[in-house]
């Protein structure tokens, strides 16, 4: 077996990645030519915090993108020479050389990390996406009401908040519950929010002016009921839309999980924001209460929640990986980073690179949105 | 003040029994039932001795009798022998009455674990005992350091001390368990050879700094970083407060002054964050215990959880509420005790 020095592979791997780097460059040049015209994201690229973090973001985003150029080889093929070979050991029958090694079951790691960020990259951010919905349709009214309304939401929220994470998932995400209707349930009532979500929020805003809100109500519900179909009834007519139903149960459980935070951020922003004087004009103004809510106190809230979303982001994505790790929801052989860490972990003391490149994968896409949430605070507050 | 306690623990009280229904119900799902009852019964069972095992079992009971009976506001029944019709003990290992008797949690009685053929406070207690250990280690070095850190940071906003001791805090707490633990052990069990990859001889030969050393460490790191900066946020608010510019106008040193005054105030909300990280912990002990192979609470939950031991789990899921409402029941108290401007009103 032929190895690759250490230098080699990382000057391989770095011109591996090419079309990362080549995106990275013209993302960054572009931000920096028109850096006065973005706004908060222009602003990021003041501080070395900053610039950072929206690089290590960007670099997973475009990997992603782009896994199918980057990656030599198939995530779940198997070329039994390289089992658990080391790092840099070439492939004879492609000459090609697992840059990161070959873990137990001899596929390579390289590829397998960069494949797993799709996977990482899609569903972390969709499922935060959702939760913030469902956190801030709940949220508006449990803060703006007060009384009844917020004692049984907060209820509810601090019902999920007190369950360990761990035993939510154990109890959510095994096989048995797959075979249930409890995750379609679920799933149902989830994705309506976001319908219900922007109906509201066009018709509270054009409700007198019949011609726009009837274009904006039937976009809202051709595009929501679309993927409404596609996720919940596995129905989509066109056919693009489709989830597979272990990772529907993983979205689920996951919104499951993180909604009643955002909740909570969400409720205690309302009930600040509410005292002001501008709302205490649109009261007076006599906008109807949901007008107030999402069109006075959520863009006033918007600050805190964008950075919130950042943060919470990594969180979701640290979650999967808690999955993966417990072997929950994703199939044994995903190329998900902590299915991976899992798989890795068990041989550690033999080999280390299966379990470490994933690791660090997932650390510095964690790290990255913190940066980026981290300067994205400070940016804001300066306002 | 009693009142407030009195009714959170009403609150408690209900949100305890919501969780146990949810679990219960969850527990109970027909997939979940063939899983135990394959397990238990050994063998490749054929559907119609399954269902005849859930039968006899009473898992074919009405729910919320069920439900009951485990809560101890119903009888438990035992099980009827199909051939001689008389009543035998339904776990035979755990002793269970052969006539219907009230033992539910209600009387102390958390029934009978059916992975590991014992009762369920058997096995939870000395689960609790060494995860009590595991947490108390990892408390004794998280604290302190996190709050050093976050002094030291927030001492001097905008300083170089604290950018680099910001940029510590978010790296630590963009490295969950699974993340450090791989790392750790790679750097010194498998590199330096220094500490043990395992903690499985903690349980029988006692606890070592060879052998536990990993374990607390992955687990502290995660939780050292927000606890860190939260205690930096709360120490830069109390640093820009007029006391503090009085008392530096006066001439007291710098050091004088934080120690004297800045301390007591900025460390006041770092205490509730501390009580409201337990949840997070309980999480971590179950990735950590796993990791590690050490048998404590997590441990034991797992495999509650993979052998859906019924029994087994809804212990477990009312030991970790009960943790995580009376930490966040601890917080508030303490917060309204600690903090002058509360305690007056």
């Amino acid at each position: 077996m032929e190895y690759l020095s250490t230098f080699e592979v990382i000057t391989s791997t770095f011109i591996q990645l090419w079309p990362t780097w080549l995106a990275l460059a013209i993302m960054i040049a572009l931000s920096f030519t028109f850096q006065d015209r973005l706004g908060l994201y222009g602003r990021l690229f003041d501080s070395g915090v900053g610039i950072v973090g929206v690089c290590i973001v960007a670099f997973w985003i475009f990997t992603a993108i782009f896994a199918d150029i980057i990656a030599p080889f198939d995530p779940l093929g198997q070329f039994v020479v390289m089992k658990n070979k080391l790092p840099g050991a070439i492939e004879p029958g492609t000459g090609e050389a697992f840059l990161f090694g070959g873990d137990k079951l001899a596929r390579d790691v390289f590829s397998r990390v960069v494949y797993g960020s799709q996977i990482v990259l899609i569903i972390a951010p969709a499922a935060t996406t959702f939760a913030l919905m469902v956190g801030i349709s709940l949220g508006l009214p449990a803060g703006y009401y007060g009384g009844k309304t917020d004692t049984i939401l907060s209820f509810l929220a601090n019902l999920v908040l007190a369950f360990p994470v761990i035993l939510l998932f154990y109890l959510l995400v095994t096989p048995g519950i797959a075979e249930t209707p409890i995750p379609y349930a679920m799933a149902g009532l989830f994705f309506l929010f976001p319908i219900i979500f922007f109906a509201t929020l066009f018709f509270t805003r054009f409700k007198n002016r019949p011609d726009k809100l009837w274009v904006q109500l039937l976009i809202t519900f051709v595009i929501g009921g679309w993927i409404y179909a596609g996720l919940v009834f596995d129905a989509d007519p066109l056919g693009i839309i489709s989830i597979d139903p272990n990772e529907l149960n993983i979205f689920v459980a996951v919104v499951f999980a993180t909604s009643p935070a955002v909740f909570r951020i969400v409720r205690g922003l309302v009930m600040d924001i509410k005292t002001r004087d501008y709302i205490a004009a649109a009261q007076t103004r006599g906008e109807t209460p949901w007008f107030i809510m999402l069109w006075e106190i959520l863009p006033n809230a918007r600050g805190p929640l964008i950075v919130d979303a950042c943060l919470r982001i990594g969180y979701t994505t640290i979650l999967l990986g808690t999955l993966g790790y417990f072997g929950l929801g994703m199939a044994p052989e995903s190329p998900d980073w902590g299915t991976a860490i899992k798989e890795g972990s068990r041989l550690l003391r033999l080999y280390v690179h299966p379990a470490l490149f994933p690791a660090a994968a997932l650390m510095s896409f964690v790290l990255g949105l913190n940066l980026l949430a981290d300067s994205l605070r400070e940016e804001s507050m300066k306002d | 003040m009693f009142t407030f306690i009195l009714r959170r623990t009403g609150v408690m009280a209900l949100t305890m029994l919501c969780l146990t229904v949810v679990v219960f119900f969850l527990v109970n799902l027909d997939p979940n039932l063939r899983k135990l009852s394959i397990s238990q019964t050994n063998m490749r069972a054929s559907d119609a001795q399954i269902e005849s095992w859930l039968e006899i079992n009473g898992y074919r009971d009405p729910f919320f009798e069920r439900y009951a009976a485990w809560l101890g506001a119903w009888q438990k029944q035992p099980n009827i022998d199909r051939e001689t019709g008389l009543a035998v003990s339904r776990f035979k290992y755990c002793d269970d009455p052969t006539e219907p008797t009230f033992t539910g949690v209600i009387q102390g009685d958390f029934g009978c674990s059916t992975k590991f053929k014992r009762k369920v406070s058997d096995k939870l207690v000395p689960a609790l005992q060494a995860t009590g250990w595991l947490m108390f280690w990892v408390m004794v070095v998280m604290i302190p350091s996190a709050l050093l850190i976050g002094i030291l940071a927030g001492m001097r906003e905008g300083s170089r001390t604290d950018r680099s001791l910001s940029v510590v805090s978010i790296i630590s707490t963009a490295t969950p368990e699974y993340v450090s633990g791989v790392f750790f052990t790679v750097i010194f069990a498998s590199w330096l050879g220094i500490l043990n990859g395992s903690a499985a001889t903690a349980t029988s030969k006692g606890i070592t700094f060879y052998n536990f050393s990993l374990p607390v460490m992955t687990m502290a790191l995660y939780g050292m970083g927000y606890i860190a900066r939260m205690t930096r946020a709360s120490m830069v608010e109390v640093m820009t407060a007029q006391y503090i510019r009085t008392a530096r106008l006066k001439g007291m040193s710098f050091y004088a002054v934080i120690i004297k005054h800045a301390l007591r105030n900025a460390l006041i909300a770092p205490f509730t964050v501390i009580m409201l990280q337990f949840p997070w912990l309980l999480t971590g002990v179950v990735i950590v215990e796993i990791m590690f192979r050490y048998q404590g609470f997590g441990y034991t939950l797992v495999q509650a959880a993979g052998n859906n031991d019924i029994d087994l789990l809804l212990a477990c899921s009312l030991v970790s509420v009960v943790v995580v409402l009376v930490t966040q029941l601890i917080s508030d108290v303490g917060y309204a005790y600690l903090n002058p401007r509360i305690r007056v009103k």
